[in-house]
């Protein structure tokens, strides 16, 4: 089991590959499905009248709706020709309708994944741990390995070193592990801090300063921090804000409010605060649903994209306990907690996911890649489930 | 939409057009203090219709059925099975969640075939109804059987279905469609009101036929047609059928987009334009995953299955037919199927201040926690199955749980150290030692300071609490 899920990727690639084949197998035969023949019924009663003969014929219309706002676009990253060093720059937002509505209108950006990356030892789950044991301790090689390996179209840096109840380690160095992550891989980063509101802005400032114009999300500007002064560099370094609230619509707009002083519109994305599935995944979609919905319904204090870390999900037990041998193997139960998560926020509207585990980012790829294809559904073939054999 | 009919949606609902057609006799009959009052309780469904004993008199007969189109949710509430296992599907108010509670949780029903050799039926019919999870104060289960005919052979069908019949109360779906097979299934089990599965444009006369016959609940499938879908509706209702499903198919991969659009556009067109024909329970089948299989290992066809029943239980389905029976799939779904359905106004945090679980003493362990909700209830549980006697002391950190509340600077030592005094405890326990949170580790020492208790670093998750009594606690 633990092998099958190492080599996730490798199945996956291996399967389409049969897939495809399959598919041509399937067309050479002609294509035509043996279909379950319906002999009529031996006693049919004779028809009462006004029992309809015929199909009567009514057309469904979509209910397409039109929307009054549309959430803000914002970049991240820089690449050289815009003032940054990044390999190519990502933007999010910018939907006219709700999350994969793709009958009203297609959707400009898809939801991007940013892999989580620590700066020194943190616990882990068994599940999640597997995959990255040769890395921890070296933020380099495991942003490598996100991208590289995991598919990550960003990566996070949690300097987390700089806690003053930890390491305390000085905003210098924090720059020092931002500046190694930045020449071993060329995507664009989020810089997360260890949650100390002071120590975080002094870690920011400097952080900012030494790396301007490579446009950084900076992850978070909170409410108990020094919002102007925060608001104020990540303005002038042209970076861009993450604007943190505890899961209260009215606390984020009013943050919204405090940094549109000093931050255009464009340079802000919200975070609401992601529970994980079972300890509050539902207040985190209803609130975020509603933000979007308000957005587009012309709120533009809601307006902005929506970042969730849903790596929040593995505080719940059920995902990384050992639990009896029912719910076993946890090692898939525990990505498969942090899929359900995030897909379940990726229909609340969330357009930036910062995430753990490979199997869990891989899925959230290929569902995303598929919800804005604009391929449409093989109908023929979909009563063959009935005959499927076990 | 020529059923259109401009339905209130319930946010228009107001409790003054409810009163205007009560008695307005404030008997108090119902158990309320006056008509409005009851009003009030209707438009938030907290009470029934029926409880108004003079509106069901001949004279107010007219009210009452007008009251009742009013109140008519805009999904029909189909009811599937009989007895305390019977399954109510649909039954929705509104479209989106932060409008009203979800009514009647998304019914997951696991396949069985009348190809499967009889261990492996009774085997999946024992794990299905053993299926048990217990989360903070729920029971969460599985809900229904769907009897698949492979066969396509009335006499094996009826067979399998009287061999289902005989070992579950559980609601069933006969799938099939071949009406001559389907009521082979039907007279193997009679009066068991089962959902039948499925018509479709080349049988919906006979099935028609069959589901009024037998006075059962019908699936109409037309896959990824919303025009045929709403076709068949038309004729079916018209032909006399009430109680209807509706399932415009589920499709993985290329079809992803087109499923969720399709339960969303028919959602839509129900609760927000009162269209009538998509006013039913919505049907997924997720175990669509195992039509594709191939080469492809069975633990990742499973993962495909769990996910896509996720995304389905979030965008509207009211029941599901699922394939595996693997715990670590079923769980996580079986949870979030919980937390969409509960009442989305319920508050995120409970009451702060000292909680008292058995009957502690002056020796007895003291913890904190946090007035997160999902915190507390988990941290009460854990020490309610344990038989404990201890004291917990609920710090108000805004509803925020333990981890992001030191990092938010929501759980600090100064608000333990306040709450701990305001608990009184000191005068109750001799030992004057608080067990905290692993999680809350890194403000160990400041609690200490600010305190004046000696503080213990507990377990990081509180199922580890009886372990951690035995092996670290000493008074």
């Amino acid at each position: 089991m633990l092998d099958l899920l190492a080599k996730f990727r490798e199945i996956e690639l291996e399967d389409f590959e049969l897939e495809v084949k399959d598919l041509e197998l399937w067309l050479e035969s002609g294509g035509a499905l043996p279909r379950l023949a319906v002999p009529q019924l031996k006693a049919a009663p004779a028809l009462k009248p006004g029992k309809p003969t015929e199909l009567m014929s009514v057309p469904f219309v979509p209910p397409v709706e039109t929307y009054s706002g549309t959430i803000t676009e914002v970049k991240l990253g820089a690449t050289r020709g815009e003032g940054g060093t990044r390999g190519r720059s990502i933007t999010i937002g910018g939907e006219t309708c709700p999350a994969f509505y793709s009958f009203e209108r297609p959707m400009l950006h898809p939801p991007v994944i940013t892999l989580d990356v620590f700066d020194m030892e943190v616990p882990l789950s068994k599940a999640v741990k597997m995959h990255v044991k040769d890395v921890v301790g070296d933020p380099a090689a495991w942003a490598k390995l996100a991208v590289e390996k995991f598919g990550a179209d960003m990566v996070t840096v949690h300097i987390i070193s700089i806690d003053p109840l930890l390491k305390d380690a000085k905003p210098k160095e924090a720059c020092k592990t931002v500046e190694k992550i930045l020449q071993a891989v060329d995507v664009p980063l989020v810089i997360g801090g260890c949650g100390d509101p002071v120590k975080d802005a002094d870690v920011f400032a400097e952080i900012t300063e030494t790396f301007a114009g490579e446009r950084f999300l900076i992850s978070s500007i909170t409410r108990d921090m020094d919002v102007e002064r925060c608001a104020k560099f990540v303005k002038k370094n042209g970076h861009v804000a993450l604007s943190f609230t505890p899961m209260d619509l009215n606390l984020a707009r009013e943050l919204n409010r405090r940094l549109y002083d000093f931050l255009g519109r464009e340079d802000i994305v919200m975070d609401l605060t992601t529970a994980a599935l079972g300890y509050g995944l539902d207040y985190a979609f209803t609130n975020m649903e509603r933000a979007r919905l308000g957005g587009l319904m012309g709120d533009v204090e809601l307006a902005h994209p929506m970042s969730s870390g849903t790596t929040n999900a593995w505080a719940a037990r059920e995902a990384w306990l050992k639990m009896s041998a029912e719910w076993e193997p946890r090692e898939l139960r525990g990505p498969l907690w942090e899929v359900t998560t995030a897909l379940t926020l990726a229909l609340a509207g969330v357009d930036l996911f910062m995430m753990m585990h490979p199997a869990a980012v891989k899925t959230l790829k290929d569902v995303t890649a598929n919800l804005v294809s604009g391929k449409k559904a093989d109908a023929c073939k979909y009563l063959d489930w009935l005959s499927v054999k076990s | 939409m020529s059923e259109k009919k401009g339905k209130a949606g319930i946010k228009d609902l107001s409790p003054i057009d409810i009163y205007k057609l009560l008695p307005k006799t404030n008997c108090k009959e119902c158990g309320v203090e006056n008509c409005m009052a009851f009003a009030t309780k209707l438009v938030n469904r907290e009470i029934t219709l029926e409880q108004c004993k003079p509106l069901l008199t001949k004279e107010n007969e007219n009210a009452y059925i007008q009251l009742k189109d009013m109140l008519k949710p805009a999904i029909k509430e189909v009811i599937v099975g009989v007895g305390d296992k019977a399954v109510k599907l649909g039954g929705k108010l509104v479209m989106y969640r932060h409008e009203f509670t979800y009514s009647n949780p998304t019914a997951i029903a696991i396949d069985v075939t009348d190809e499967m050799p009889e261990s492996e039926l009774l085997e999946r019919i024992k794990k299905t109804e053993n299926f048990r999870f217990e989360y903070i104060g729920y029971t969460l289960r599985l809900n229904m059987i769907a009897i698949r005919s492979i066969s396509n052979e009335p006499e094996k069908f009826k067979a399998t279905v009287k061999k289902v019949a005989e070992n579950t109360t559980l609601p069933l779906i006969l799938c099939s469609l071949n009406a001559n097979v389907l009521e082979a299934g039907l007279m193997a089990a009679p009066g068991v009101n089962p959902l039948l599965y499925a018509a479709t444009m080349d049988n919906w006369k006979d099935l028609a036929e069959l589901a009024l016959m037998y006075n059962c609940p019908l699936v109409i499938s037309a896959p990824n047609d919303l025009s045929l879908l709403f076709s068949l509706t038309k004729t079916l209702t018209t032909y006399g059928v009430e109680d209807l499903v509706l399932d415009p198919g589920t499709f993985q991969n290329d079809g992803l987009a087109d499923t969720l659009n399709n339960l969303t556009m028919l959602r839509r067109a129900a609760c927000k334009n009162g269209e009538e024909l998509a006013g039913f329970p919505l049907l997924g089948v997720p175990m669509v995953t195992w039509a594709d299989k191939g080469e492809t290992a069975d633990e990742i066809v499973k993962w495909r299955e769990a996910y896509l029943a996720g995304m389905l239980i979030v965008r509207y389905a009211d029941v599901l037919i699922m394939h595996e029976t693997d715990g670590w799939a079923l769980l996580p779904n079986t949870v979030l199927r919980q937390n969409i359905y509960t009442d989305p106004r319920k508050p995120v945090a409970v009451e702060p201040g000292l909680k008292i679980f058995g009957t502690p003493d002056e020796e007895s362990p003291v913890f904190f926690t946090t007035n997160f909700a999902l915190t507390y209830y988990t941290v009460a549980s854990d020490i309610e199955n344990s038989k404990l006697s201890a004291y917990v002391v609920v710090v108000d950190t805004e509803g925020s749980a333990v981890d992001s509340g030191v990092a938010g600077r929501k759980l600090t030592a100064d608000k333990v150290a306040e709450a701990l005094k305001a608990s009184g405890l000191e005068n109750k326990v001799k030992h004057k030692t608080i067990i905290i949170p692993g999680k809350a580790s890194r403000i160990s020492g400041e609690i200490e300071e600010a305190s004046g208790w000696k503080v213990q670093v507990g377990p990081r998750d509180s199922s580890e609490i009886p372990k951690y009594l035995i092996d670290k606690w000493q008074p």
